[in-house]
This record gives C-alpha cells, sequence and structure tokens, in this order.
C-alpha cells in the first residue's frame, strides 16, 4: 500500500531519516514506535506529502507522491494527529464534513456519512454541534478521527492519538480505536512511543532510532529475537501494572 | 492681520459656517473605496463652469478677504462657494493651478518671494507677467499693505531696551518662537539670520497662534508677526523696527485664473470693485472685530460691504446641531470610505505577507514607513496629484490604514499553530480553499482587531482634513486654534473622541457577529 524506498531526510543539519525502506502491508495495522526524535513522526508525514524526501521515494497506491498528485493522494488518506488538529472556529460537523462540503457532497450523503461516522466512533450526536474549546480531549480526538474517516480513504495514519489524554480516557479510546480499526480493515499507521499500546494495536511493529529502523516484526518476535540490545532494553523501560505489583510484593 | 504664515487649516469659522462646502454632491458617490478614488480625482479635476470657488488660508485676514469676495461675488449674481482656511500657500497655489479653485487673496511679497521664489522677480508689472503665462491674474493692490516684523513683549522690550532688529544682537539669550512657515521661508528666519547677523540658538518652530501665547506667558521673548495683526494690541506687543529694511512690502491683492473672466465675469468685477478700497486701518479693526470681538467673519465681511460699497452682504448661519450634523456626516464618510478601501487592500497584502516571508517583509516595511509620513508631507506629496479636499484626505487616511491591518492579517495568520495548519493541508484543501475556509477565519479575531484600530486612529487622524478644506471635525479644531477659541477647539475635540468611543463598540459588537463563537471560547 505505502512504500518508502531509500528515503532520507533532514532538517537543516539534523538528519532525521536516513536511508530507509519500509512497506506498510495493506489491512494491517502498523505502530512506528521509538523515541522521541526518533523520526517516526517523520515517516507519517512523508506519507501524507507534508514533507517531501532530500533523497528516495514515496509510494501511495502505487504511485509516486508529487506535487502533481499530492491534493488526490491525500483524500485517500485520513490523518489524525496528537491533540486532534481541530479548527477552532468551526463546530465538530464542519469539522467532519470540511473537505466533504468542499467537494460538493449532496446534503443527504454528507448526514448519513456524518451520522455512521459519530456511531462508529460512539460521539453522542448532540456532541456535534459543540465547538472544539467545548469538548473534551477524549471527544475532540473522536472527531478529529471522524474527519480522518469521513471520505473514507483507504490509508489511516494516527501521529501519536492519544499522547495527550490522561489514563482512563485513554484506555477507552483504545478499546474503541481497535474495534474501529477491526471493523473497517483500512491500512491503518499509528505513531506512538508507548510499547504497550504498540503491543496493544499491532500486527507489525516498527522500532526506530536516530532515523533509522532497528526492528520490524510482531511484538513476539521483538521479545524473543530481538535484533540488537537497544530493542530489548526499550521494551524493558516500559513496565506493566503487573510488574509494578510484583516489584512491591 | 497675517499674510503668508503657516496657518494650515481649513473650516467653518465660529458660529457661521459657510453651507455650500463644494464637493459635497460627489462624496456619496465616492464613499465606495479604492477604484473610485481614481474616478473621484478625475472628477475633482474639471470644475463646474459658471461655478466660481474662491479660497482663503487659515488665517482670520484671509478669511475675511474671501469672505468678502464671496458674498459681493454673490451679490453682482455669481455662483460662488468659499474654501475656507485651507492649509497653506502651497496647497491653494497649487490648487488653483489644478482649477479645483478660481480665486484666493495673496500678497505680493508672498508671490514674489515665496510663490515664484529664485526666479528674481521685481515690481508687480514683472509678477503680473509671469502669472499670465501660468493662467493666473492679478488684480490691483486691495489698498493695505502687510509686511512681516518682529515682535515683543512691551514690558519686556523696554527692560532691554530693544527697539529695533538690530537691538536683538545685544542678546544673545533671547528665545525666539516663530511660526513654522517662517522658520522655514527662504525670506522669513534664514535670510532674517543673515542680514541682521543674529546668533540666538534658541530658536524652535511654533504654530503662529500658539507662538502668540507663548509670547504673553512669557515662555519665548520673540515671534514673527505682521505689522496689521490683531494681537498686537490684545497682548501689548511691540514692533521692532525693520531698521535695515530686510522685508520686502507685501500688499493685498487677490489672484484669480484667468479663464474666470470667460466663465463669471461677475465675480471678476466683484474682486476688482475692492482695489484699492480696504484702508489699513479698516483691515486692522476687521481683524480684531474676528479675533478679538469674536465676531463671525461673515458677519465682519458683511459689515464692511455695507459701509464701504454700500452692497448688503449676507452672512448665512447655521445652528450648533445643523453644523455638528454636517461635520458628523463629513467625518463619517472620510473615514469609512478610506477604511473600506483600506480593508479590500490590506487584507490581501497581509495574506501575501504572511504566505511568503520575504516578500513580507518588504510589505510590512513599505507600510510601516508610510504610516511615518507626517500628515503634512503626505498631503503635499499627493497635491500635484489629487489637489485638495475630499479625495486627498480620505488617500491619506487610506495609507495610514493600511499597517494596522496589514500587521494584523499577517500576524494572525502566522500565529496558526502548525498542527492545525498541517491538519488542514493533510485534508487535501488546495491552498485558496484552506486560505479562505480555514486560515482566514481562524485569523479572523486578529484582522478584525486591526480593523478597529484603524477605524480609532482615523476617526483622530482625519481631522486633518480640514488642512485641505475636506471638513469634518478637524474644522471647528482649525478655527478654534486660529481664533484662541476654547469652545471652538471643543466643538470638533469632544465628537471626534466619542465617535472614536463609538467605533470602538460597534467593533465589539462587530465580534459578536462576526466572529464564530468557538474562536470566543479560548
Amino acid at each position: 500500500m505505502i512504500h518508502l524506498l531509500g528515503v532520507s531526510k533532514s532538517y537543516g543539519d539534523s538528519l532525521a531519516l536516513s536511508q530507509i525502506d519500509l512497506q506498510i502491508d495493506s489491512r494491517r495495522t502498523t505502530v512506528l514506535i521509538g523515541p522521541s526524535g526518533c523520526g517516526k513522526s517523520t515517516i507519517l508525514r512523508l506519507m501524507t506529502g507534508l514533507v517531501r524526501p532530500d533523497e528516495g521515494r514515496v509510494l501511495v497506491r502505487g504511485e509516486e507522491l508529487a506535487a502533481a498528485n499530492v491534493l488526490t493522494v491525500r483524500r485517500h488518506i485520513g490523518y489524525v494527529i496528537q491533540e486532534g488538529g481541530l479548527f477552532a472556529h468551526l463546530a465538530a460537523r464542519g469539522n467532519v464534513v470540511l473537505m466533504a462540503r468542499y467537494l460538493k457532497w449532496p446534503r443527504e450523503r454528507m448526514e448519513r456519512r456524518l451520522l455512521e461516522l459519530a456511531e462508529l466512533v460512539r460521539l453522542p450526536r448532540d456532541l456535534l454541534e459543540r465547538y472544539p474549546a467545548e469538548l473534551s480531549g477524549g471527544q475532540r480526538q473522536r472527531v478529529s478521527l471522524m474527519r480522518a474517516l469521513m471520505l473514507d480513504p483507504d490509508v489511516l495514519l494516527l501521529d501519536e492519538p492519544l499522547g495527550a489524554l490522561d489514563p482512563m480516557v485513554r484506555h477507552d479510546l483504545q478499546e474503541d480505536l481497535k474495534r474501529i480499526f477491526r471493523e473497517l480493515n483500512k491500512t491503518v499507521v499509528l505513531v506512538t512511543h508507548d510499547m504497550a499500546e504498540a503491543a496493544f494495536f499491532a500486527d507489525t511493529i516498527v522500532l526506530m532510532r536516530d532515523g533509522a529502523i532497528v526492528q520490524r516484526g510482531t511484538i513476539r518476535e521483538l521479545i524473543e529475537r530481538p535484533a540488537d540490545e537497544f530493542v530489548t532494553r526499550f521494551i524493558n523501560a516500559q513496565r506493566s501494572p503487573p510488574e509494578l505489583a510484583g516489584r512491591r510484593a | 492681520m497675517m499674510p503668508p504664515t503657516l496657518k494650515a487649516f481649513g473650516g467653518f469659522p465660529s458660529p457661521q459656517p459657510s453651507p455650500e462646502q463644494e464637493g459635497s454632491k460627489r462624496r456619496p458617490i465616492a464613499a465606495v473605496g479604492g477604484a473610485v478614488l481614481i474616478l473621484v480625482a478625475l472628477l475633482s479635476s474639471c470644475s463646474r463652469r459658471g461655478h466660481v470657488t474662491v479660497a482663503s488660508k487659515a488665517f482670520t485676514e484671509s478669511v475675511i478677504l474671501g469672505d468678502i469676495a464671496t458674498q459681493l461675488g454673490r451679490q453682482m449674481g455669481a455662483e460662488v462657494t468659499h474654501r475656507r482656511e485651507l492649509g497653506g500657500t502651497r496647497f491653494v497655489w497649487e490648487a488653483m493651478l489644478r482649477g479645483d479653485i478660481d480665486a484666493y487673496p495673496e500678497y505680493t511679497g508672498t508671490i514674489s518671494n515665496e510663490i515664484l521664489a529664485g526666479q528674481g522677480i521685481m515690481g508687480d508689472a514683472q509678477i503680473r507677467r509671469v502669472l499670465a503665462g501660468r493662467g493666473i491674474e492679478m488684480t490691483r493692490p486691495l489698498g493695505f499693505g502687510d509686511s512681516y516684523a518682529l515682535g515683543m513683549r512691551e514690558d519686556e522690550a523696554k527692560r532691554l531696551r530693544i527697539h529695533t532688529i538690530s537691538d536683538l544682537r545685544r542678546h544673545l539669550d533671547l528665545r525666539f518662537g516663530f511660526s513654522n512657515e517662517f522658520l522655514a521661508r527662504a525670506d522669513g528666519w534664514p535670510s532674517l539670520r543673515e542680514a541682521y547677523r543674529l546668533a540666538q540658538k534658541n530658536v524652535t518652530g511654533l504654530d503662529h497662534e500658539i507662538a502668540y501665547r507663548a509670547l504673553a506667558e512669557g515662555s519665548i521673548d520673540v515671534t514673527d508677526l505682521y505689522s496689521t495683526d490683531a494681537e498686537i494690541e490684545l497682548y501689548h506687543l511691540v514692533v521692532l523696527e525693520d531698521d535695515l529694511h530686510h522685508f520686502p512690502a507685501y500688499d493685498a491683492v487677490f489672484l484669480y485664473r484667468a479663464d474666470l473672466a470667460r466663465r463669471s465675469p461677475q465675480f471678476v468685477d466683484a474682486i476688482k470693485r475692492l482695489e484699492g478700497r480696504i484702508a489699513p486701518s479698516k483691515m486692522i479693526s476687521m481683524n480684531a472685530d474676528a479675533k478679538v470681538r469674536r465676531v463671525p467673519e461673515a458677519t465682519v465681511a458683511a459689515d464692511f460691504l455695507r459701509d464701504t460699497l454700500d452692497v448688503s452682504g449676507r452672512p448665512i448661519a447655521a445652528g450648533f446641531w445643523g453644523r455638528l450634523g454636517a461635520r458628523t456626516w463629513e467625518h463619517v464618510q472620510l473615514v469609512g470610505a478610506s477604511l473600506l478601501a483600506a480593508i479590500v487592500l490590506a487584507i490581501p497584502l497581509g495574506v501575501v505577507a504572511a504566505s511568503f516571508p520575504r516578500v513580507g517583509q518588504v510589505i510590512l516595511g513599505t507600510v510601516a514607513a508610510i504610516y511615518t509620513i507626517p500628515s503634512l508631507a503626505l498631503l503635499v506629496f499627493m497635491l500635484p496629484k489629487l489637489g485638495i479636499g475630499w479625495t486627498p484626505a480620505v488617500a491619506a487616511l487610506f495609507l495610514y490604514s493600511l499597517l494596522p491591518i496589514v500587521r494584523n492579517t499577517q500576524a494572525g495568520l502566522r500565529g496558526i499553530a502548525p498542527a492545525v495548519r498541517e491538519s488542514a493541508q493533510a485534508l487535501g484543501l488546495p491552498p485558496a480553499a484552506r486560505m479562505l475556509r480555514v486560515d482566514l477565519p481562524l485569523a479572523g479575531p486578529s484582522i478584525l482587531a486591526g480593523i478597529q484600530t484603524a477605524a480609532v486612529l482615523n476617526i483622530g487622524t482625519a481631522t486633518l482634513g480640514a488642512l485641505i478644506g475636506a471638513g469634518g471635525y478637524g474644522q471647528p479644531i482649525v478655527t478654534g486654534l486660529r481664533l484662541n477659541d476654547t469652545p471652538l477647539i471643543l466643538e470638533g475635540a469632544v465628537p471626534a473622541a466619542l465617535m472614536a468611543l463609538l467605533a470602538q463598540g460597534l467593533f465589539e459588537l462587530a465580534g459578536r457577529v462576526f466572529i464564530p463563537r468557538g474562536l470566543r471560547l479560548q
């Protein structure tokens, strides 16, 4: 579905990605994980054409991303960021239908899709009339997800979508997201720095460090056959509740 | 009396505004804004046939003479408008060359030494010949002369035993406060200093009227004045003798466009009837009537016509509320048209400035530079193209309004969080749609605040319209300054302040209507 071939990218003097080759499988959930600044968000931004590679090629649905096709390609990609990136001047409804309205969808089709999505992300209908400032963090992410899904894209990119939420809300939303990914059966790429979250969502985990891919595989493969010591350290650095409980005992 | 001083403004003298103010017919048309300015500029350059526009400069003697010519012209069957209190010789002269005005009272010394400076012109015959080459005629002298002089307080002069300008050389610590025009003119302070070898260091430029008051209260010692000024008596001043005969004679005359003889022969006959009819003593008493006794200039003029020429002039008076209404409407039009035009240009400029940072620096630098140009200088720059009146006033206000709106548009757009901007990009919206549907609405509060700032500044600055005969609240301020009449100054200043407050309130209200609730919640 998405291919990065020999992609390098630097911002000024700092190298964000160096010679990356990455294939994202269709209808699977791939999680990009790694410490801050490892380049995982840059990969998402490359896939949406928000940044251009210095070297190498980015192919989405078999097409190389270029100025000529970037607007079309973006309409087949849903993109959700931390904090949602909602437009403060539009109510939830306005945010979700912004693109459909630009594409002049008929009113009934727009309304049908809106309600369908509200149900999918479990957002109460009356919240659709609220402005982002009147919604909680979790509700904002649900609206943001609706906006990303409005045009029924093939690909869904999520950049730390749960990063700014408190643990309870985060837990509920994780469950919902996983259900949604399963129901929609789309190609999903999710960026996180939380190993438990990665393990929870991923069909495939891509562990990154300093602009390079360290290991790509299932969580089991990463635990049982780590590519190097960093993989083990990174996994062990994130303690699970049973561990914490065990230590106290 | 006082011929060629700064006396910069134009306006209704105290209680009897001239009702007509040329140009009122085309104001509503032009209220649309930018592109229309050009059309109006074209319209304003062609005088109406048969209609005569008299102008006066912003000092009492000139206004009285303008009123005399206006009333006498009307009496003799001409259709005459008086544009009062225009902002200085340069404005009036250029406006006459352009045909915005047809006639105004002037002084021969000013013509030879200032208007036609550097051409070595001597004597009336030569002045007449040179003026004729530019399509301007000059009447014979009206009967009184007026000339520059230096004055001091009588008690102070006595104490220091100063009688002549040469005596000033003995007192180097004297503080000189000259009218700005005298300070700058070639025939003013620079040549006087050279002729008398005056070495005083403490020399400041002031408004002529303020200089009198400064002299009276002792914050300056010497000022320039004119030999027919009413204030000489009022403030107990002495005129220092021009012992080296430095200052040239200034005979009062009327200048008028040569084509007036064809367009309105009655009017030319009218001003020719004034030749040799105004004695110096008569002029001083008329100046004193207007300045000291606060008789409206139009009444002073009517009295003169009745007493001297046995003609009944017709002063036309309007009540306080009538005047206030007329000025408010003028002011609203100046501010409204200029603001509208500025919005139309400044928002796109702000968008460009935000989108292309390097171009943006040039744009912001330019509008900031424009903002720093003093209003008088700006009006002088525009004089050859736009002349006087409503159009250049709106053009100046328009230019001054650009900075706050461009600045706030740019800042509002640049202030949008990168994540939000990227979200809009990632949706697949093309750049123009992003700007219209996301960026501009998000920057809306900032843009509106910029427009609000521009509006409030504009209401204050629009008082400069009076400098060039565009009316508005500046008129009573100018007249009040000229006549040292505080209530009259307040008649302009207070409504201007109230209008600024009102604008402030209206924009708060507009914010509630035009800014989506979602942006006001944060």
